[in-house]
Formats: structure tokens, sequence, C-alpha cells
């Protein structure tokens, strides 16, 4: 195997710059395989391991294989099955949301405008901010006696995030907000690449706008836009910093919030560690769907 | 009716101009051939007829109506393209009735299902109608691309190299439907492309477009004996038409030290470049030309002989059995009055000038 991997392809760039395939080894994948199995094999292999006992990381206690206990807990809590309906419930708002925006901003920018390539920029800049930052500014637009969106609403001392039912909307509109570019991203370069012709062919044929969309346009950008309602329905789930900033209100305790308040102020390691397993195996099932959907959608 | 009268039409894009005042008449029921090298502006054309590209200055008149002003939906043309264009994810069937779907056209179902049964029949893809139009080979998108255009019975047809990107042996066989489905529609065609084999078989008459302008409007047999000047002499025929170079004198054409024979009336002293197609030049024992055989190219009905004559080329065509052999000395004469005598400044075609 070692003779295999130290011959080197004479013909190769590496070879003409003096790299041999060993040193490539030895200074990008190994350092890269280490960091994986360290961050991120050797913590998944762990946690699914504690997720099996009692052990809690604040104590010296040794840990206690457990078997399913902590399982069937937290599935039989009532208050777990309220975190899951609000983060679903989030998880609807905000992807829908994103969607409607960044498409319909994408059908707008997919066009001959002036300045596109500026405002294209001006808008992606949400998605790359820090998400915590975007929630302690949201905090301040929200403020009920001096923020500016009360101000421009006319909407007096509005509670925006301490009202229980209207909390969990505020969240979700910061998400949409923030994320909205992403779709609109990907979007458009899903409508960029539709036929210039097959428009064209559509207006010799009479075809009004709405059956142009949904007979040329949505079909053949349904693929690339059902990425982007997989990555964004991935990342919702998961939603923390900017929730866990906007609000301590019981209604926007979605999971990552409730696992992380078991985890790190409980100390629940183990009983935390099989929580973040449901999350991932309820994640992996739904995003499970999505893609049979995109194969469905591809091999039409 | 559908006659389509251009006049004065001019079109640039940035600083190339694709049309240049151009006019052009394609009467009711005619097959109008355009044909013309890429970047002639034949596609400009048909896209200005189409209402797809809005011309700087200029006229377009379909039937009795200036539709200058007119949309795409309004001006009732069909397209037919190169790339076919077909609507992703439909079955042909979906295909054929999109246009028939159009709000602002109103058919009953069994009107629809009507006329897509007919227009399939005629290009003969029922057995393909439930097939998704991903699942087609080149030839059946053409057709289904074919069929879409006549579900509505236009009154005009607009073909943009529609079988450029097929294989020959499916492109003959296109060629001659299309035609059977021209006389059968008795509609209007106006059909594009750079292949004269395809202008010469099919078009009651063919336009010859050069850099925006049409040089030469006229039947394939005015256009194939009678060229206006050496630029549309070269661009049907195939080999092409033979340019020599030499001089009118004495009633006899001059080719370095050779004379020949030709039938041009009114000849006078002159430098003239001689055309002669290479079936009207004769390979013949007594001949007066004496020439060198440069290469052999059988094509089984004939062969093409290119000849070396001095620094000039030429082709002839022989019959198959023609027995010649490489480097051999032949010598050749042609038909004096098949012979065309052009300016060689200007290209023009004295006879017609």
């Amino acid at each position: 195997m070692a003779d295999v991997i130290t011959r080197l392809d004479p013909t190769s760039r590496a070879a003409a710059r003096g790299f041999s395939d060993m040193t490539i080894r030895n200074l990008f994948i190994i350092p890269t395989i280490v960091f994986l199995i360290v961050f991120n094999v050797f913590p998944l292999i762990y946690s699914l391991w504690t997720a099996f006992t009692d052990y809690r990381a604040s104590t010296a206690a040794a840990a206690n294989f457990v078997g399913l206990a902590n399982f069937r807990e937290l599935l039989s809590d009532p208050d777990i099955w309220r975190n899951f309906t609000i983060t679903a419930k989030y998880v609807v708002i905000t992807v829908t949301g994103q969607v409607i925006v960044g498409f319909g901003l994408a059908m707008l920018l997919n066009r001959k405008i002036p300045l596109k390539g500026l405002i294209t920029t001006l808008l992606l800049l949400p998605m790359m901010l820090s998400p915590a930052v975007v929630g302690l500014f949201w905090k301040l637009l929200y403020d009920p006696s001096f923020g500016i969106i009360n101000y421009f609403l006319g909407l007096g001392k509005f509670e925006w995030l301490a009202q229980p039912q209207m909390a969990l909307w505020a969240v979700a509109l910061v998400d949409i907000w923030m994320w909205s570019p992403f779709v609109m991203l990907l979007s458009l370069a899903g409508l960029s690449a539709v036929p210039k012709h097959l428009y064209e062919a559509a207006e010799i044929d009479r075809a009004g706008p709405f059956y142009t969309f949904f007979r040329i346009t949505l079909p053949l950008v349904a693929p690339i836009l059902m990425i982007a309602i997989i990555f964004r329905t991935m990342e919702a789930f998961k939603t923390f910093d900017h929730a866990y900033i906007l609000s301590t209100q019981p209604t926007t305790e979605l999971i990552a919030i409730r696992l992380y308040k078991m985890a790190f102020l409980e100390w629940q390691t183990g009983m935390s560690s099989a929580f973040a397993y449901i999350v991932l195996i309820v994640v992996v099932a739904i995003t499970n769907i999505y893609v049979k959907y995109l194969n469905k959608a591809k091999a039409r | 009716m559908a006659r389509i009268e251009i006049k004065g039409l001019n079109k640039s894009f940035g600083a190339s101009r694709a049309l240049r005042d151009l006019d052009l008449v394609v009467e009711d029921g005619e097959f109008f051939v355009l044909l013309g090298r890429t970047g002639a502006g034949k596609t400009t054309i048909l896209r200005s007829i189409a209402g797809l590209e809005k011309p700087d200055s200029g006229m377009v008149k379909i039937g009795d109506h200036d539709v200058g002003g007119w949309t795409a939906a309004q001006r009732d043309v069909a397209l037919v393209l190169q790339q076919y264009s077909l609507y992703p994810r439909l079955t042909v069937r979906g295909n054929l009735e999109f246009p028939l779907r159009s709000k602002t056209r109103k058919f009953t179902e069994s009107e629809i299902a009507a006329r897509v049964e007919k227009a399939a029949k005629t290009l003969q893809i029922t057995h393909l109608m439930d097939r998704k139009v991903e699942r087609l080979s080149g030839g059946e998108m053409q057709r289904v691309s074919i069929g879409r255009a006549i579900v509505r019975q236009p009154a005009v047809f607009l073909m943009d190299e529609p079988l450029s990107a097929l294989d020959a042996k499916l492109r003959e066989s296109l060629r001659v439907e299309l035609k059977r489905l021209h006389s059968d529609l008795g509609a209007t065609f106006l059909f594009v492309t750079h292949d004269q084999v395809e202008a010469m078989s099919m078009g009651d008459k063919i336009g010859v477009l050069r850099q925006g302008r049409l040089v030469q409007v006229g039947t394939p047999s005015d256009i194939y004996e009678r060229p206006l000047n050496t630029f549309v002499a070269r661009s049907v025929g195939s080999p092409p038409m033979n340019l020599i170079n030499g001089r009118m004198s004495g009633g006899e054409a001059q080719i370095g030290a050779f004379r020949l024979p030709v039938s041009i009336a009114g000849a006078v002293e002159r430098p003239v470049t001689f055309g002669v197609r290479p079936e009207n030049v004769t390979l013949q024992s007594g001949a007066p030309v004496e020439a060198k055989v440069f290469d052999i190219e059988d094509q089984g009905v004939i062969k093409v002989l290119t000849l070396e004559m001095g620094s000039d080329r030429l082709h002839v065509t022989v019959p198959a059995g023609t027995k010649v052999g490489r480097d051999e000395m032949v010598r050749f004469g042609w038909k004096p009055d098949r012979v065309l005598a052009f300016d060689p400044d200007s290209g023009m075609n004295l006879a017609l000038a």
C-alpha cells in the first residue's frame, strides 16, 4: 500500500511542483481526517453511548448504563412533545415564508434591471451575518418602547416578543428575513438556467403568464428549489442562536433551546444525548421524504 | 390571407448590423427558403416576423395587417426552432395540446383531441403520445415540435433551421415530409437554412441572404442557372460553381493559353470571370483545354474530379464509370451555352447587369 502511495505520477502537477503524493497526504489529508475524527466522529459515537447512560458531565460519578430509559422518559414527556410541536410550526412558517419571499425576489431579479449585481449582493447580506448578532439587533428593532418597527407601523407599544402567541411569529420573521436570500440565490440559479427559447415558444403559443409559470418555470426550477427547501428545513430544525436571544417565552422554546437547557443548564448529559439522537432521526426522516420528492422531480 | 411583406427592415445588435433595409415578400401559400450563412440575418428576419425581436425600423405585414405593434401571441404565426423548444416534463400529448389550451383560444376538449390526433397522424407520432419529451430522439422531438406548430393551424409557419440538428438520413426524410405537409396545409412557409441542398430541394422560392441584405430572390432554377453574382453562384450547388478568371476575346473565352467557345451575347473584349458548373464541364479526348487530375472523389452515381490547370482548380462531375487516374493529364471542354460571365471586380453577372 505504501508503495502505491509513494509512487509519483510524473505527469501530475504535484510532481511538477515538487510535491509527492505522500507530502500531500501528510499536509492536507491526514490533518483533515484527524480533525473530522476528533470533532465529529468521536462525539457522534460517544454521545450515542452516553444516550444510553445516566451520565452527567457536571459530576465525577461514573456513568451507569440505563438502556432505553432516557428515550422512554423523553418520548413520554408532554413538554418534549410541546417543544416538537413548536418547532414543527416554526419550521413550516419559516420555510414557507422563505420560499415565497426568496422565490419572489428571484423572479423579480431574473430580468434585465440596472444595478442587478449590486442589488443581489445587498439582498444577500442578511445571511452573511452572525445569527447571534441578528438576534441582538432584531431585539432592538422589536423593542416595544423605542423599537423602529412599532414606530413605522404606528403600533404604539406593541409587545412583539412578550406576547406568547406573537413571539413565535416574531422569531420566525427574523429567520425569514435572514434566510430568504439563500432561497433567492438558489432560485436565481435555477431560473437563469431555464432556456429563453422556451418562453418565446410559449409566447407564440399564447400561453398566459400563469400558465407559463406553472408549466415551464416551476417544473424546471422545482429540483433546485427542493434542494433549498431541504437545506432550510434542516437548518430551521436546529435554530438556536437568534431564537434564544430574542425570546424566553415557553411558546418559543424550540427543540434546540430545550436541548441546550437540558445539556448545559440542567447537566443531564445522558438524557440530552438521547434527545439529540431523537432530533437527528426526525430530521433525517424528513429530509429523506424531501430527497425522494427531489429524485422524482428530477426523474420526470 | 397570409402574405408576408417586409419593407425597409433594419436591425442592429450593438455595433453589428443584422439587417440592412431589407425588403422581402412571401406570397400566400408559398414555400420560401431564406438561404444564408451564419450571421447573415436569417434568424433575425424570422424573429422580427414572429414578433420576438423588435426591428429598429421598417415594416412587417402579415396578410393585410401591419403587425408592427403586435405581440408574438397576436400574430398567429408558428415557429419551429432548431433546438425544438419542447416544453419539459410534459408528454408529447401535453406538448401538442399546449397551444390549444391557451385561454385566448376557446377549444372544446373534443376539438383539442381531434386536432392533436390529426397532427400526430400526419407526423406519425401517434405511438409516442404518452411519452415524456425528454425520452425522445432528436427526430421525434422535431416532429413533435412541428406538430405543436400545426395543431394551431396558423396561416404562417416560420422555421429556423429545423433540420440542422438531425442526422443526414433523418434530415432527408423530414425534408420530404415537410414539403408534403406544406402542400397539404397550403399555408405560407418561411424556412431558414444555411444548407443549400435544403434550399434547392424544398423551396418554391429562394432568397439568398448576405450580411443582412437579400442578394437575389428567385426559383431554385433561377438561382442555380442565373445567379445574379458570384456570391449566389457559389452559394448553391455542390460542388460549387467553378469561377475562372480569363478574358473575352474575339467572341471566345481566353483562359491562360487556352481558348474556349462561349455563347455570350454581345460579348466585348474585356477581362471576365467565367462561371461554369461542374456538370457542364466535359471530358473529351479532343477537347481544347488540358489539365491534370488532382483529386478524385467517388460519390457512387458520379465522380467529382478536381482538375488543376495552372494555378486554378476546378471541379468536374463525370459518370461514375469514367476511367481516370490521379495525376493523369486529361482534356476538357464545356457546354458553351452554360457558361456565365461575371465582372471580375463587382462579381455581377454580366448577362443580368
